[in-house]
């Protein structure tokens, strides 16, 4: 705990005080049950918490850019350095498509540089509600 | 540069620690009984972790290029500049690491974007004060912990789990502080990440 006081300063350590005197609830805590009526809004927190890592609506990153994904081709998205595997597949991104593909990308497509799994049902319906509203779908 | 912000020492101090650590976590990250680099490459699963791994170094190249961007913008404190340097050296530990394991694989690590390229990605010229800048490093550092939690059940070598569920850790702690600084509440419901 010193070294942690010693890299964090006083400062840090005040507001440490104060956030833990206002405990709130987890934003996107879902349990792992089967997906009830998924939500975009909840996708959009979901989405900023677990994909915003590595991906935007609007820009490429580590990760191609997402708007407009739902119901593009796999691999389309210009200027982005996709695997071969990928740009290959043929696969059309659509609700059954992505559910495969974010329980686990490597399974679905052997070779992409995608790993991260999510294992969450009901976060997967939310997350794919959410592109799919902000693809204008 | 942000290196030029820091007296010598603390640039030593930084440089010394990344190279011990580089040590010790590639021998972790590939273990002693890790295959030669032909046998690895040509290894399925081995260039499976290798596409893997680098999606991983361009997260880091990212992350040191987020803080980089910060401390050039002047709009960081000096003691909160300070945690920024401390926080940028961590992803510059995890970027060696993670060069080491991909050339150990038989693998080429995926080279950083300029700067300018990165400024873009990351919306920089929307930063205009210090919680702007500390806003965009907590969503960066969640994902982060998310991003190596999460890819944890998709690596081959089983090796590999403990060193991105330790660099998690490092991003998590990032994300912490972040939060506390910014004043963010703490969650009730555990768990936190993943």
């Amino acid at each position: 705990m010193a070294g942690f006081v010693r890299l964090a300063g006083p400062a840090v350590v005040a507001m440490l005080s104060i956030a833990a005197a206002s405990a709130s609830p987890a934003p996107s805590a879902h349990a792992p049950a089967s997906p009830s009526s998924a939500s975009a809004a909840r996708g959009a927190e979901i989405y900023e918490a677990k994909c915003g890592a590595c991906h935007s609506l609007d820009q490429n990153r580590i990760g191609p850019k997402h708007r407009g994904v739902f119901g593009r081709k796999a691999g389309a998205v210009p200027d982005f350095p996709y695997t071969a595997a990928l740009k290959k597949s043929g696969i059309v991104w659509n609700a059954k498509t992505l559910d495969t593909w974010l329980q686990s990308p490597v399974k679905m497509v052997p070779g992409t540089a995608m790993g991260f799994q999510l294992r969450s049902a009901q976060e997967r319906a939310d997350v794919i509600a959410y592109l799919k509203q902000q693809s204008g779908k | 540069m942000i290196e030029d912000i820091n007296m010598q020492s603390r640039r030593k101090l930084l440089v010394g620690s990344a190279t011990t650590l580089s040590a010790a976590g590639l021998a972790v990250v590939l273990g002693s009984t890790a295959l030669p680099r032909a046998a690895r490459a040509a290894s399925g699963n081995a260039a499976q972790d290798i596409q893997l791994l680098n999606a991983a170094l361009g997260l880091e190249h990212e992350g040191i290029a987020a803080y980089q961007l910060g401390a050039e913008s002047k709009l960081l404190k000096p003691d909160v500049l300070k945690v920024a340097v401390t926080f940028q050296g961590h992803h510059k530990q995890h970027r060696d690491d993670l060069v080491a394991a991909i050339t150990k694989l038989g693998g080429k690590p995926v080279a950083a974007k300029s700067n300018f390229d990165y400024a873009k990605e990351l919306n920089a010229a929307s930063l205009k004060s210090q919680t702007d800048v500390l806003r965009l490093a907590l969503k960066l550092e969640t994902g982060a912990t998310n991003a190596y939690l999460g890819v944890i059940p998709s690596l081959d070598q089983s090796d590999l789990y403990l060193f991105a569920a330790r660099v998690a850790g490092d991003e998590a702690f990032h994300a912490a502080v972040l939060g506390s600084v910014l004043g963010e509440p703490i969650p009730e419901k555990a768990p936190l990440f993943g």
